[in-house]
């Protein structure tokens, strides 16, 4: 998607050398309107905006504002309370409960915030793979669910010694994972589809299947008549990690495990770098040698894999059940996840903390002063919202504004391609261990193309709407769509020819 | 799945014009073959399951009440002959739909449509001749689909017109769900259905201010902002709902509904007369706002605007129209759309707001829009088939029939997935789809 804004909307002076960049006292301004300012600000006004819902429907408040003219500082004051008491709450069921009697009581919640973000900061791993690739997983609800599927029925059907089942059991769940996620790719490979509409699709038909699985014999716990499953064998779970007290798992060592091989993959491999080259410019990466559609395939089955893995730390851990609600809103969570790491692995992980820390507090939040556990979405949702535009949050807090050169190469290239597609030109070629040489090719690939798309006598922009849009058009919004790089525009309005295309120049 | 092959110009139609310095004019056929081995495959599950698979009993449609006052004799369909009837006639679409793309490059769409109608039919016959019950009250059915129907109709035009503009509106499941809620609360709170019809169109369009300001001023990925609004939407809706709406619900969620207004005589009209003719404000609404999209779009001039600012908005820009106040424009009217079909929800079709109460249906509207092919009048023919599917999901589990519910209710994604991926038809979106327009 961004290789496309790269070429339909390049902006002047993308390619070549960035303005000048001022120095003098450059460095508090790089600081205050960089990336992790933006993330800060934008939690906190996330917290601020959930903070003014809570005072408007609390009780307390709105009685108060009925004499409020008599006695202000009533509203204020129950205004007051009720934020710190459902903030204080969040605290307590999210981090440390510090009114509990025993030590064990006060940490239970961290631990409780750990079990909960393990599945969590898995999906997300696996999404942020996908967002690298240029892919838009939306699917990772899907997966997760038909990974939990496999898990839960080599699970519950075998009996294996311990070791041997469980590592089965997380295969199976890797590969239900793969599978779904692998439809997705190859039919994107294949004719051209847009993966978000697919992925969506994907994630309502598996949660009918399992609906369905759930109802017969297959899955179903025998003599229930509820869609739930039988239990998972004792050696096809992940034992407690810190002690029967919490309900932790070894699916949290999984899950660090996880995050290591992730960024190892997207930072230190070379199908990571490939995916990342397909991610940042797929006409680039396609010149310099790389198969796009195997690198779509690729990106889709890692992610899936990883989804489904998620789900097996749904079954083998947490839960040791299936039943429909496994995914719960993982999937969509993921997203948010994904989107607030900046797709950066350690930056998911600790995401993938934040927000099970969010879910795990907010249920202690709703038993202790009520405040519905949808305040998290809504604080998600923000978040996400708000790291996305970080003009917006600049403007709200009066930040200064980045220095041109700043804005691109910071900006994320998931949330804002418009603006981060002619950075990623220039920048994706830093990282990696790949070749000198590679690197070197893909560098000028990279170069060539956005030159090109700059260039003013380019042909798909000379030519007349009709007959530019009818050959780039073959699906929205595909990277494939967009006209190849200096190409004829006689590029044949089928995706896969365009691709074939492409691949043998 | 397809093939290319160059012929001179003249001999081939509806292929992409050839540029370049070729000697000799030439074009370009490209085949696709996706269509007819898909009319073949399931030509091949006609004859086995409608055919072969045929139960041997007589599927019964009744079509009148006792209490209509013109009254048609129930329908009797022995299921063999139905079954081997319509895979013959499916084989001979297959045969025409093989020559087509020789001829052609592509089957038209219409062959498509009726493709699927005789199969649908076929698997009517069937399913009806295999339940416990072989008798169907088809009136029902068909009435029950277009209830379903119209809240996807709604979304699925607030996705068209939103798309036609180059933004893509993932957020038509917030924009319902925002219009379901609003309804309701200002519904109850004002009395008035009309207040709440307001509020709901208001709060749609709302909800598309964000997905506007975000994705045409901000620049952000339009699919995320999208995504994340219809969650954001979902927890505001949930989080009043557990705390205002919950805690005094007769004064917060209790919406008096829309009446259904009867035209005399032509809602007598048999099976079509209710549909058409005995509907509330809002379903006389919906079909307006098909027909007005549709003239709208592909016969005014801005229509033609709207089409070459999703198309190629630099053109667009180029000949002096404002490509971002025309996306501002539409998105904004599309929330608006959809705000309406989320008030459906609330003051016609369910007596108060629940959580998440438009449980996907944003997401099938999303799918209809792209079976529609980003035309209205397709569209509006995709979500009536969705409705159709999703409501048979109902009456199949009442009929005690050998398909399982889920799979009816997977069929809308089936067949979606089945169109994207081209096997079915071909469904090309508006080139600048989910492409912000940075002016230079």
């Amino acid at each position: 998607m961004s290789a496309v804004t790269t070429q339909a909307g390049p902006r002047p002076g993308a390619s070549g050398p960035a303005a000048g960049r001022p120095d003098g006292g450059s460095a508090l301004r790089h600081m205050m309107s960089g990336n992790g300012m933006v993330t800060v600000l934008a939690i906190v006004l996330s917290l601020v905006i959930s903070a003014v819902l809570i005072i408007l429907t609390d009780e307390e408040v709105l009685e108060a504002l009925g004499y409020f003219f008599a006695r202000p500082q009533d509203t204020l004051v129950a205004a007051w309370e009720a934020v710190a008491a459902a903030y204080a709450a969040l605290f307590r069921g999210a981090v440390f409960n510090y009114r509990a009697e025993d030590f064990t009581g006060m940490i239970y919640p961290f631990m409780e915030s750990l079990t909960l973000s393990t599945p969590l900061i898995i999906i997300s791993l696996g999404i942020a793979i996908s967002f690298r690739s240029g892919l838009f997983n939306i699917g990772g609800q899907g997966q997760m669910i038909i990974g939990a599927v496999f898990a839960t029925f080599f699970g519950v059907h075998l009996q294996l010694p311990f070791g041997v089942h469980l590592l089965l059991v997380v295969i199976m769940g890797i590969l239900g994972g793969a599978l779904w996620g692998s439809i997705v790719g190859i039919l994107k490979a294949a004719t051209g589809a847009h993966e978000v509409i697919l992925t969506i699709m994907l994630n309502y038909i598996a949660v009918y299947l399992v609906a369905y699985l759930l109802q017969t014999p297959v899955l179903q716990r025998e003599g229930s008549t509820n869609p739930v499953s039988d239990f998972l064998e004792p050696t096809a779970v992940f034992p407690p990690l810190l002690g029967d007290s919490f309900r932790l798992n070894w699916g949290f060592v999984v899950a660090v495990l996880t995050t290591v091989f992730a960024w190892w993959l997207i930072q230190r491999s070379t199908i990571g770098f490939q995916l990342r080259a397909v991610g940042a410019n797929p006409a680039a990466a396609r010149t310099a040698g790389v198969s796009v559609k195997r690198m779509y395939v690729v990106a889709m089955v890692i992610s899936g894999g990883l989804a489904g893995l998620a789900g097996v730390s749904q079954v083998s851990g947490t839960e040791k059940v299936l039943n429909t609600d496994v995914a719960g809103s993982f999937g969509f969570d993921a997203i948010t996840v994904a989107l607030l790491g900046r797709s950066n692995p350690v930056g998911v992980f600790f995401a993938g903390l934040l927000f099970g820390a969010l879910r795990a507090g907010g249920v202690t939040m709703q038993t202790e002063t009520g405040v519905p556990i949808d305040i998290v979405l809504i604080i998600q949702s923000l978040i996400v919202l708000f790291i996305a535009a970080p003009p917006l949050v600049r403007t709200i807090f009066r930040l200064p504004e980045p220095d041109p050169l700043q804005a691109r190469t910071g900006a994320d290239p998931v949330t804002q391609p418009a603006l981060a597609g002619a950075a990623a030109a220039t920048t994706t070629t830093a990282g990696g261990t790949a070749s000198a040489a590679e690197s070197a090719v893909i560098g000028d690939a990279v170069g060539v193309a956005a030159g090109d798309a700059a260039s003013p006598a380019s042909p798909a922009e000379t030519a007349s709407p009709a007959e530019a849009a009818a050959p780039a058009g073959a699906q929205r919004g595909t990277p494939d769509a967009g006209p190849p790089p200096g190409g004829r525009v006689t590029a044949s309005p089928t995706q896969d020819t365009t691709g074939e295309d492409g691949e043998q120049r | 799945m397809s093939t290319t092959v160059t012929v001179p110009s003249g001999s081939g139609s509806g292929a992409s014009p050839a540029t370049g310095s070729a000697p000799q004019p030439q074009r370009e056929i490209v085949r696709h073959w996706a269509t007819p081995i898909t009319f073949a495959v399931l030509t091949v599950i006609s004859l086995l399951v409608f055919a072969l698979g045929a139960s041997g009993e007589s599927a019964t449609f009744r079509i009148s009440t006792e209490a209509d006052a013109v009254q048609i004799p129930d329908i009797v369909v022995p299921t063999v002959a139905a079954g081997w009837t319509i895979t013959v006639l499916l084989a001979a679409l297959t045969v025409w739909g093989l020559l087509a793309v020789r001829r052609r490059g592509t089957v038209p769409g219409w062959g498509s449509a009726v493709f699927a109608v005789l199969f649908v039919a076929g698997f009517l016959v069937w399913v009806v001749g295999a339940a416990n019950t072989t008798t169907v009250f088809l009136t029902g059915l068909i009435a029950g689909a277009f209830v379903l129907a119209v809240p996807l109709i709604f979304g699925s035009m607030a996705g068209v017109l939103s798309e036609r503009a180059g933004v893509v509106n993932i957020a038509i499941e917030g924009q319902l769900l925002a219009g379901a809620f609003t309804a309701a609360v200002t519904g109850s709170v004002t009395g008035s259905v009309w207040a709440g019809l307001l509020a709901a169109v208001v709060a749609g369009a709302l909800v598309s201010a964000l997905l506007a300001v975000f994705s045409i001023r901000y620049l952000v990925n339009q699919v995320i902002v999208g995504v994340v609004l219809n969650v954001l939407v979902a927890g505001l809706t949930s989080f009043l709902f557990s705390t205002l709406l919950s805690s005094d619900s007769s004064r917060f969620n209790s919406p008096p509904h829309f009446s259904s207004i009867r035209i005399p005589v032509l809602a007598d009209i048999p099976v079509i007369g209710p549909i058409f003719f005995d509907q509330t404000v809002l379903g006389y609404g919906m079909y307006l706002i098909v027909a007005a999209l549709y003239v709208g779009l592909f016969h005014t001039r801005w229509g033609l605007r709207v089409r070459a600012v999703g198309e190629h908005p630099k053109a667009a820009d180029t000949v002096g129209i404002n490509v971002l106040r025309t996306r501002y424009v539409n998105v904004l009217l599309a929330g608006a759309i959809a705000g309406m079909g989320g008030a459906f929800f609330t003051l016609v079709n369910s007596s108060s707001f629940s959580k998440e109460m438009t449980a996907g249906q944003g997401f099938i509207a999303l799918a209809a829009v792209i079976f529609g092919r980003w035309n209205p009048i397709g569209a509006f023919f995709a979500a009536l088939l969705f409705g159709f599917a999703t409501n048979m999901q109902f009456v199949l589990a009442i009929l005690g029939t050998p398909v399982p519910s889920q799979f009816m209710a997977m069929l809308p994604y089936l067949v979606t997935i089945l169109v994207v991926a081209g096997l079915v038809g071909r469904s090309r979106g508006p080139a600048a789809a989910g492409t912000p327009y940075v002016k230079e």
